[in-house]
């Protein structure tokens, strides 16, 4: 109790005092709504101090590059948590009225999010939407929320990740649907129990782009007013073909990024991935034991046409309460634009966002060992060709993912119906979009 | 009588000189945020339409909130299970090192102490580990020996943390205990003696009633600690995946609110909601404590 209310209390007790502040600023905001796109040469040559929040493991690497190429300006790059650490820490400072970072790395699920707190720049008046034609559709889509809100960083285009080895050993084919791919899962745990076509303990950072890659649209946002319907037709044509693994058992109920998955990984137990493009080098990286055993695959269909689902991805924004946006901007135009930072970015891993790079030879080109030589980039490039458009994401979705194991959570532990969690999910998901003031349905 | 004792005493400061220091303090870190919560818990600060006074309506919402008082209800489970195991545990560990028969007391003393030395996130990380049904200690107990051991399973995982719990606080409760012990004057064994009393029943005529005090203070830290519970479902809750949920206990509920859905001021609420049960409860057992010791 009483470390609650401490926390509590550190978190809003400066907001009483930034009150004040902001009153005092406000004049500055509103120079700051009428930049140029001039502004942000000029901003570069005078120089400056930028703070800039990444978990990005190129991050250190990025602002190095951009500190040797622009010696005026200096920038701290601060690991402020992974994810939702971040935003918390992101959120707090946006309630205190101080000490958010002039750049931060958000992902594009919790933009939207940042967007309605305004919280974010719109860069349109420093000409960012020229920069459009550089980015795949859906990440485009991703940052253009009313304004252009932030640059895309990377991309997550799901792909299928198999294991060869256990393919071969049980006498798997690669499945290119859905049907397939339950079947396969039913075949595998039949032969070995111990083994598992796939994992999943519930995860909505995995569940949503599913819903989405089945054709599922269950939010809706124009401004102020929210539909929810978790149980559209798309929705439950992933849930009733989920149910179908779920309910026997045919699901590894182990968390993805837990020692146990990534043992699982490593063992065979776990023999495929439905996940985002940037995998492929997290796998090689992290799980050598695998080498030379692991093929990509588009991700199976439920009628033939090769549609995915973008997984995972993030941007990097301009906060308000940057105190030199013009300099903010010019370093993430340069961080997320120009191919000297996008260089660093693949060097590390990384899996783009930028029609150049996702078009290079030299990149579609790449036929790593580990991957029995594979050109598995290939795969991944016409993913990110094939997402699906159209999704959108809730303004409270930080929060929605944090109540999906209170809800659908309860259906993977009980192997329950996961149409029954979703329906709950949505309740829940109601009644605080109204206690916060959306118009919901 | 000389005029100038009738003069009115002058203003004298000096007491403020003493206590200030220490007022200004408590009034900063213990009075100040108190009042921060109670008015944060008279308002609603939406994503849509702002900041606004709404009175006790927070309040209301908090009394009729399912998630509370199912988060309440369990840790009120786990407080009438767990602190009675505890205490007992702890009860008879200090009678043990006190009853001069045990070899090495000192030894004994530290390594029952030791977990409490523990920081809490990092004692219930390693027993993460050990209630591990697909990789840690459990997944190899079960493959030894047949068994079916799933600490995380909905139905045992208040029990594993309950285990925890007792793992963690025997031997500080133990150590209060044993110090009240400590202090029963030579004599009143002496007396015993001469009138025969022996083993167990100088235990039942001297030792428990004096420990009694220390035992009502014990239960009165328990208590709290049971209503505060936060550390140890918070680690375990990426580990037991979907069983511990969001409201699990009501802090854990108050955070997520406060750090995840940006309800600051519902989150006040609860605290304090919480914060006055948990007073009431500790002042009862206290009342009822200190009753019984009259007697």
């Amino acid at each position: 109790m009483s470390t609650m209310k401490r926390r509590t209390v550190i978190g809003t007790v400066p907001a009483v005092l930034a009150a004040g502040t902001l009153a005092a600023c406000g004049d500055d905001t509103e120079a700051a709504a009428t930049g140029k796109p001039e502004d942000l040469d000029a901003a570069l040559e005078k120089g400056g101090k930028l703070t800039y929040w990444t978990w990005t493991p190129s991050g250190e690497a990025q602002a190095a590059a951009f500190t040797a190429q622009y010696p005026n300006v200096e920038v701290e790059v601060v690991n402020a948590g992974t994810a939702t650490d971040e935003y918390t820490a992101l959120q707090n400072a946006v309630a205190a009225g101080s000490g958010a970072p002039d750049v931060a790395q958000i992902e594009y699920y919790a933009l939207q999010q940042f967007v309605l707190s305004e919280s974010l720049v719109d860069l349109t008046q420093y000409g960012f939407t020229d920069l459009e034609s550089q980015y795949t559709a859906s990440t485009w889509a991703a940052v253009n929320l009313g304004g252009v809100f932030g640059l895309p960083q990377d991309s997550g285009p799901m792909v299928m990740l198999y294991n060869q080895a256990v393919f071969d050993e049980f006498g798997l084919t690669v499945p290119a649907t859905w049907d397939e791919y339950v079947a396969a899962a039913e075949a595998l745990h039949t032969a070995d129990p111990n083994r598992f076509l796939t994992n999943d303990a519930g995860d909505p950072g995995f569940a949503q782009p599913l819903i989405w890659q089945a054709g599922g649209r269950p939010y809706n946002v124009d401004g102020t007013s929210v539909t929810i319907d978790l149980q559209d037709e798309g929705t439950r044509r992933w849930a009733d073909t989920w149910n179908r693994m779920l309910q026997p058992g045919l699901l590894a109920p182990i968390p993805t990024w837990s020692d146990d998955w990534w043992k699982a990984l490593s063992g065979g137990t776990v023999a495929s991935l439905i996940i985002g493009s940037w995998m492929p080098g997290i796998l090689e990286g992290s799980v050598p034991e695998g080498a030379g055993n692991w093929r990509v695959a588009p991700v199976p269909s439920y009628d033939g046409s090769p549609v995915t689902a973008e997984n995972g991805g993030s941007a990097q924004s301009v906060l308000k309460q940057s105190a030199n946006p013009a300099l903010a901007a010019a370093f993430l135009r340069w961080l997320n634009s120009s191919p000297e930072s996008i260089a660093v970015f693949l060097e590390n891993g990384g899996f783009p966002s930028t029609a150049a790079e996702l078009a290079s030879a030299e990149f579609i080109g790449k036929a790593p060992d580990y991957f029995g030589g594979q050109k598995i980039n290939e795969v991944c490039v016409a993913a990110s060709s094939n997402v699906a458009t159209g999704f959108q994401y809730l303004p409270f979705q930080v929060y929605a993912n944090s109540v999906f194991p209170d809800t659908v959570g309860t259906a993977y532990t009980e192997q329950g119906d996961l149409n029954a969690g979703l329906q709950a999910w949505q309740e829940s998901l109601e009644s605080y979009g109204e206690a916060q003031g959306f118009q919901v349905n | 009588m000389p005029p100038h004792a009738f003069r009115p005493p002058r203003r004298d400061w000096r007491g403020w000189q003493f206590t200030g220091p220490f007022a200004a303090v408590f009034v900063f870190v213990f009075i100040a945020p108190l009042a921060y919560a109670l008015w944060l818990s008279l308002f609603q600060n939406r994503l849509v339409g702002g900041n606004a006074f709404v009175g006790l309506e927070n309040y209301q919402t908090a009394l009729t909130d399912p998630q509370l008082w199912d988060g309440f209800l369990r840790v009120l489970v786990f407080l009438l299970v767990q602190v009675p195991v505890m205490l007992v545990l702890a009860l008879i560990a200090a009678l043990a090192i006190d009853s001069a028969r045990l070899y090495a007391t000192g030894l004994f003393r530290l390594v029952i102490f030791l977990p409490y030395a523990v920081p809490a996130v990092v004692a219930v990380l390693m027993w993460g580990f050990i209630y591990g049904d697909h990789f840690g200690l459990a997944a190899d107990v079960n493959e030894l020996l047949g068994t079916d051991l799933r600490p995380f399973a909905p139905s045992w995982v208040l029990a594993s943390l309950g285990n925890i719990v007792t793992w963690e606080y025997v031997g500080y409760n133990m150590l209060i205990f044993y110090s009240a012990l400590k202090t029963i004057p030579y004599e009143l064994y002496e007396a015993a003696e001469i009138d025969g009393a022996r083993g167990l029943q100088v235990v039942k005529a001297i030792k428990l009633p004096a420990v009694r005090g220390a035992v009502v203070i014990a239960t009165i830290f328990s208590i709290i600690g049971s209503f505060q519970l936060f550390n140890e479902p918070n680690v375990l809750k990426p580990l037991a995946n979907n069983v511990i949920n969001s409201y699990f206990t009501p802090n854990m509920y108050a955070y997520n609110l406060s750090f995840a859905g940006q309800q600051y001021n519902y989150s006040a609420t609860i605290a304090i909601v919480m914060g006055v049960i948990t007073a009431v409860i500790a002042y009862v057992v206290q009342l009822r404590g200190t009753r019984r010791e009259d007697r």
